[in-house]
């Protein structure tokens, strides 16, 4: 482990002072990278038993459940979950997979699309109404959605929505923080670039279509990852707008699973592989546009 | 950056607006000298609405065709949005208000008159109105305060010296680092209770983790009781399951003083450390973001004048991201009254009740116990609790601005 000698010792490492100075911090040091790998193991270790558990039979796991090494190698788990397994079945896990998919496409692409819309018009459009509008958005983010539980199934109930496809995606195609990043994001897009594209005579959708979309890459990118992250994550929505089995996702059919055999406490290695598969998808995202994720952490309370 | 923003802004929508804009390149910078430019763009956006909507006036009588057209576009644009929030945001606000005044079992339909109508009943029933609804209520409340008067402190703490230790220049693999902290807080809260729930089983990793440093780890998902009355109880001042006579005999709002003062549940540990766990990623880089906007120049300065490495950072550091600090605990209070998934997967309420929160409470009163009216009314309350909790918060923190006043003295002699 070497350190970055300070330049103050560097030519007096003789002296007493210095050496000790310099074997504190040296001390110091050591300890700091102590603790960091320990805390980085509590942050690592639950996701390493999870993937080692998957690979567990039931009676291995419950007598070891510390153990890093499943004994026996068992694949029993995955192929149940995707009905390759000797068991008779009860888990639908890709019905779960199918819906999760399929929801997680229509309400990205609406989110990209729409916030996009709507972040622009309240960027550069002039229009009656618009900070009337976007000072109503700030207010609307600022709602905690757990209270919204009930009062969105009333809404879905009364439409005839509820335990749809519909109800599920429709209430989610625009998100209130999406649109407030592509807005921030077009208000600092320089405005000579519309400016060529109005005197060449394209029309208000075309500038923005044509012209501005494609600057804002980067932003879209980053809407684009954090409509998948909060779609395929999603659950309260989920949870209120459905009661059917056939419009499960990973998320409340898993939660249904779990917390529904409680008592039973068994089947943990089942359990812990549709977790981990439900992770995934948005763990590779993750690992392979961390920036993004990074950006939309520090846009705020976009999580909450 | 302009801190000053943060600490003045409205704490949740308004107050998460600066870091955005910075971000994304220095927002509407630069753009008031084009305030003159051709009247047919819109006003800049730069926070000053009046401004902007006064010249959007003048320039409309002047250039009517392009306005009416960007008017009419404008509209268009935002047209999804409006519908998406105003019909499941707004109107859902509406429609449980009314349902709220209601002895309603979602069977019928609540717009007719053949409605029953009681009132404020429902908020009675919870609030003031002794029996078997307030107690539960009041449980909820009790639960998810000593829930918040742990969660808040510790993940702050935690993310903050994360983020400290992140940011330092004398480690390495700092990139690496800031992805394992950051990891758990992107991946779902199902997925990830669900992991907790076969660690901390009773004879599950955790247990044996403790066992191997001769600790005898509890049934933690089945132990109800109070962590203050268990501590107490270790050092052998209280029997955890005998309440003491006086506290056990008085009350208030239908708890007896026992109750409200167990602390939290050993099985609602297990959600604390859970929600602890998984947010302070999410915070680290908040923090992240705010300690690389310290001038390095200042830090220094601090440590020429012989402070050290605590001091620099308690007299300097600290005060200098205070209103990030002020930031994340008002995200977390806002966060941390809403814990819902957690309970649902991991303990349904269970043991006793001390994992009931309100959020919770609400869900199974609507779609268990079919009583919309009061499902209704606790997500008002609740509502209410963090609207007030959070005011309480800014007040509490806003007063001592000392720190401030020093950074803002010690900047002056750096630069």
């Amino acid at each position: 482990m070497t350190t970055h000698t300070p330049t103050r010792t560097r030519g007096s490492s003789g002296t007493g002072a210095a050496v000790r100075h310099r074997t504190g911090r040296r001390l110091q040091l050591t300890i700091l990278y102590v603790v960091l790998a320990a805390v980085a193991l509590l942050y690592v270790l639950p996701f390493v038993i999870q993937i080692v558990t998957s690979f567990k039979t039931d009676p291995d796991a419950a007598a070891h459940p510390l153990s890093l090494l499943p004994n026996p190698f068992s694949l029993e788990s995955y192929r149940r979950l995707f009905g390759l397994g000797s068991m008779d079945d009860s888990v639908p896990f890709t019905r779960w997979l199918a819906n999760s998919v399929l929801v997680t496409v229509f309400i990205t692409a609406g989110r990209v699309f729409f916030d996009s819309l709507a972040g622009y018009a309240l960027a550069r459009l002039d229009f009656r109404g618009r900070n009337l509008l976007f000072n109503g958005l700030l207010t609307v983010m600022a709602v905690p959605g757990v209270v919204l539980l009930i009062p969105k199934f009333l809404v879905l109930n009364q439409l005839g929505l509820f335990d749809s496809y519909a109800g599920m995606i429709i209430p989610l195609l625009v998100d209130a923080a999406g649109v407030f990043i592509m807005r921030q994001f077009f208000v600092s897009v320089p405005r000579e670039v519309e400016e060529a594209a109005r005197i060449d005579g394209a029309g208000v959708f075309r500038t923005f279509w044509s012209v501005v979309l494609p600057m804002a890459k980067p932003a879209l990118i980053t809407l684009t990852i954090l409509s998948f992250q909060g779609s395929w994550n999603e659950f309260t929505h989920f949870l209120v707008a459905t009661q059917s089995p056939q419009y499960e996702t990973l998320t409340t059919g898993l939660a249904h699973f779990v917390s529904g055999s409680l008592s039973a406490g068994t089947q943990y290695p089942l359990k812990l592989t549709a977790a981990l598969l439900a992770t995934i998808p948005v763990a590779a995202l993750f690992f392979v546009f961390q920036r993004h994720f990074v950006r939309s952490a520090n846009s705020g309370a976009v999580k909450q | 950056m302009d801190m000053s923003q943060h600490g003045s802004g409205t704490g949740t929508g308004t107050g998460t607006a600066p870091p955005t804009v910075t971000s994304s390149g220095g927002g509407g910078a630069g753009i008031p000298g084009r305030r003159d430019a051709p009247g047919r763009h819109g006003p800049d956006g730069s926070g000053r609405p009046d401004e902007s909507g006064r010249s959007g006036r003048s320039r409309r009588s002047r250039r009517p065709g392009i306005k009416g057209r960007q008017g009419l576009w404008g509209w268009i644009f935002v047209s999804p949005m409006v519908i998406v929030v105003g019909l499941f945001l707004l109107v859902p606000i509406g429609m449980a208000l009314w349902v709220s005044l209601l002895n309603w079992n979602g069977q019928s339909n609540p717009f007719t008159s053949a409605a029953d109508f009681v009132g404020v009943r429902n908020y009675a029933d919870v609030l003031t109105k002794d029996g078997l609804d307030r107690t539960q209520f009041m449980t909820s409340v009790r639960n998810n305060l000593y829930y918040v008067l742990l969660v808040v402190p510790l993940q702050t703490v935690l993310s903050l010296a994360l983020a400290t230790a992140v940011n330092s220049r004398r480690i390495k693999g700092k990139g690496l680092l800031r992805t394992i902290f950051y990891f758990p807080s992107v991946t779902s809260s199902i997925a990830i209770s669900t992991v907790f729930l076969f660690l901390f089983q009773g004879s599950g990793a955790v247990n044996a983790l403790l066992k191997w440093v001769g600790l005898k780890g509890p049934k933690w998902f089945t132990d109800a009781h109070g962590l203050v009355w268990t501590i107490l109880g270790a050092v052998g001042i209280v029997d955890p399951d005998r309440p003491v006579g006086a506290l056990a005999s008085h009350g208030f709002l239908g708890l007896s003083w026992w109750d409200w003062l167990s602390g939290p549940s050993i099985a609602m540990c297990t959600i604390i450390l859970l929600a602890v766990w998984t947010t302070s990623g999410t915070y680290m880089l908040i923090f992240l973001a705010a300690l690389q906007d310290v001038p390095v120049e200042l830090e220094e300065a601090a440590t020429l004048d012989g402070a050290g490495r605590w001091q620099s950072f308690r007299h300097v550091t600290l005060p200098a991201i205070r209103p990030v600090l002020f930031l994340v605990m008002t995200l977390g209070l806002i966060g941390s009254w809403q814990v819902f998934d957690a309970v649902y997967v991991m303990s349904q309420g269970a043991p006793a009740n001390t994992t009931l929160t309100p959020a919770f409470l609400s869900y199974t009163a609507g779609f268990q116990d079919s009583s919309y009216g009061r499902a209704a009314a606790i997500a008002f309350i609740l509502l209410a609790i963090i609207v007030v909790m959070t005011l309480f918060q800014r007040v509490l923190l806003r007063d001592r601005d000392k720190p401030a006043r020093l950074v803002r003295s010690l900047r002056r002699r750096t630069s």
